[in-house]
């Protein structure tokens, strides 16, 4: 495979999941959730999602229960260090 | 053959002003440069020129000659024709924007005012600011005297628009930059036909949102619509094959400018009566001038002596170089720089273009005019008659360059 027929004459990419490839290869540790400690699976609604709210890569979905996206989380720990519950465990 | 027009006017003009002049030829739009002696005149210049009305351009003031390049180069990217000047200190403080400017490939035009890096302190010319900057992706130019400087940077625009490399047009501070020439000025109209306008690579539009040189990591990657994509080394790739072409996109932009204005550029290096020489005084800049009138002396003297000016220094004009020398005895380099530990930087090249080529050329180096000192003609002459005296009584060749200085 060759990249010339990209067409680039320097480093581009356009905004758009996956342009960098699929990051979730770079994870070493993978996030796990025990839902049985997870407070809205727990309350069954909306509410803490602090693990969402912190993922910097934006892989976490506020849903019930909460998902999270493995092709591109890059494994960094942040959603376990910051749950109130210890729900994840970094695995 | 070529045509000379007559619309030309010819002013006495010092290095500065002329770069300045050639710069507003080619309706430069967007200028940032940081004052450094000897470069400011020029920078003076362009701001009159813009005050007055008579060039339509942005000059961006800025804090250090980083910012002038990290302005010249965002301009460049959205689409306008930038220039910057600059000169020793500010070149080397432009260090990582000019690696940074030829990896994006912004066709920015630059000035350098050749003058010597501290310490210790001093303004005053040699050439090791440009040639210490050799290895960071830009054409580098030399001009002679001053109508070279403004034929250089109008050519350095095509050049450098073409095939999206940055140019540094280098000419000696003081020498030429402070002492004026009669220089034919091309009128603004043959410029303009000459000079296509600047179209850029790539096109910043918010309903097309696009990343520029973000972090892009050793290997090739797929992007999100499956395109096999660029990693850095492919993109180092295609700046090094860009300039190994440059050489005949040179050539052919001196030879449209000859068509056009009458003075011959089509040739990467400068050859004076070379072709039954014996010996060839090696130099560029300014100096390769001075070389001329020594090998006139030589000549005079019966050594069959003639000139090989480097007009442009990256990319290395390999092939012209080994073609020019193969004839001669003996090259003499005489060098404005030195690689601190190696010898003088256009000695090296010299010597690294001969390589394989069956070139049995004896390549010997003086290291003179380090921080503004003088090289007189006659300094010349007797270190060429002193390399001859070399070669005759076989005495043997150093490894290390000669420096023509009092120590």
């Amino acid at each position: 495979m060759h990249t010339r027929e990209c067409g680039h004459i320097c480093g581009e990419s356009s905004p758009a999941i996956g342009e960098a490839g699929k990051t979730g290869e770079w994870r070493t540790e993978t996030p796990c959730i025990d839902s049985s400690k997870c407070i809205p699976f727990r309350r069954n609604r909306a509410s803490c999602f602090l693990c969402w709210l912190y993922c910097p890569e934006g892989v976490i979905k506020k849903s019930i229960p909460v998902e999270i996206d493995l092709e591109y989380c890059k494994g960094c720990g942040i959603c376990a260090q910051i749950c109130p519950a210890q729900a994840i465990a970094m695995k | 053959m070529a045509t000379q027009n007559n619309r030309e006017s010819i002013k006495l003009l010092d290095g500065n002003h002329a770069a300045a002049e050639a710069a507003k030829l080619c309706r430069v739009q967007v200028i940032a440069a940081y004052p450094i002696t000897p470069q400011t005149p020029l920078t003076e210049s362009l701001s009159e020129f813009i005050e007055s009305g008579e060039l339509n351009a942005e000059y961006i003031a800025v804090e250090s000659e980083h910012s002038a390049l990290a302005v010249c180069a965002s301009a460049s990217m959205v689409g306008a024709r930038v220039f910057t000047a600059t000169s020793a200190h500010g070149l080397a403080y432009m260090h990582e924007m000019l690696h940074w400017t030829a990896g994006a490939r912004l066709p920015v035009v630059m000035a350098c005012v050749n003058r010597a890096l501290g310490a210790p302190w001093n303004i005053l010319n040699d050439q090791q600011d440009s040639l210490s900057q050799r290895d960071t992706g830009w054409i580098q130019l030399y001009a002679r005297n001053n109508q070279e400087i403004v034929d250089s940077i109008i050519q350095a625009y095509k050049i450098a628009e073409r095939i999206l490399i940055p140019t540094m047009v280098c000419f000696d501070g003081y020498l030429l930059s402070h002492t004026e020439m009669p220089v034919e000025l091309p009128s603004q109209e043959d410029v303009d036909s000459f000079l296509p306008s600047y179209r850029p690579h790539t096109v910043l539009d918010p309903a097309n949102p696009k990343n520029y040189n973000l972090v892009t990591l050793a290997d090739p990657r797929m992007n999100a619509n499956g395109v096999f994509c660029h990693g850095y080394m492919e993109l180092r790739y295609l700046l090094q094959e860009s300039l190994q072409n440059a050489t005949s996109v040179i050539t052919e932009v001196g030879q449209e400018f000859a068509e056009l204005f009458g003075r011959d550029y089509a040739r990467l290096i400068w050859e004076d009566n070379l072709e039954d020489a014996d010996i060839a005084i090696i130099a560029m800049g300014s100096l390769a001038m001075e070389a001329r009138v020594a090998a006139g002396l030589l000549r005079r003297e019966g050594y069959k002596a003639g000139v090989l000016g480097l007009r442009v220094f990256r990319p290395f004009p390999k092939n012209a170089v080994v073609k020019a020398l193969k004839k001669n005895r003996l090259a003499v380099v005489f060098d404005k720089s030195i690689s601190y530990g190696n010898e003088g930087i256009v000695c090296s090249e010299i010597k690294s273009a001969l390589y394989g080529h069956d070139v049995n050329t004896i390549v010997l180096n003086y290291i003179v005019g380090l921080g503004g000192r003088d090289v007189k003609a006659r300094e010349i002459v007797d270190a060429v008659k002193k390399s001859v005296h070399y070669l005759r009584s076989g005495i043997p060749i150093s490894e290390q360059p000669e420096w023509i200085c009092y120590i």
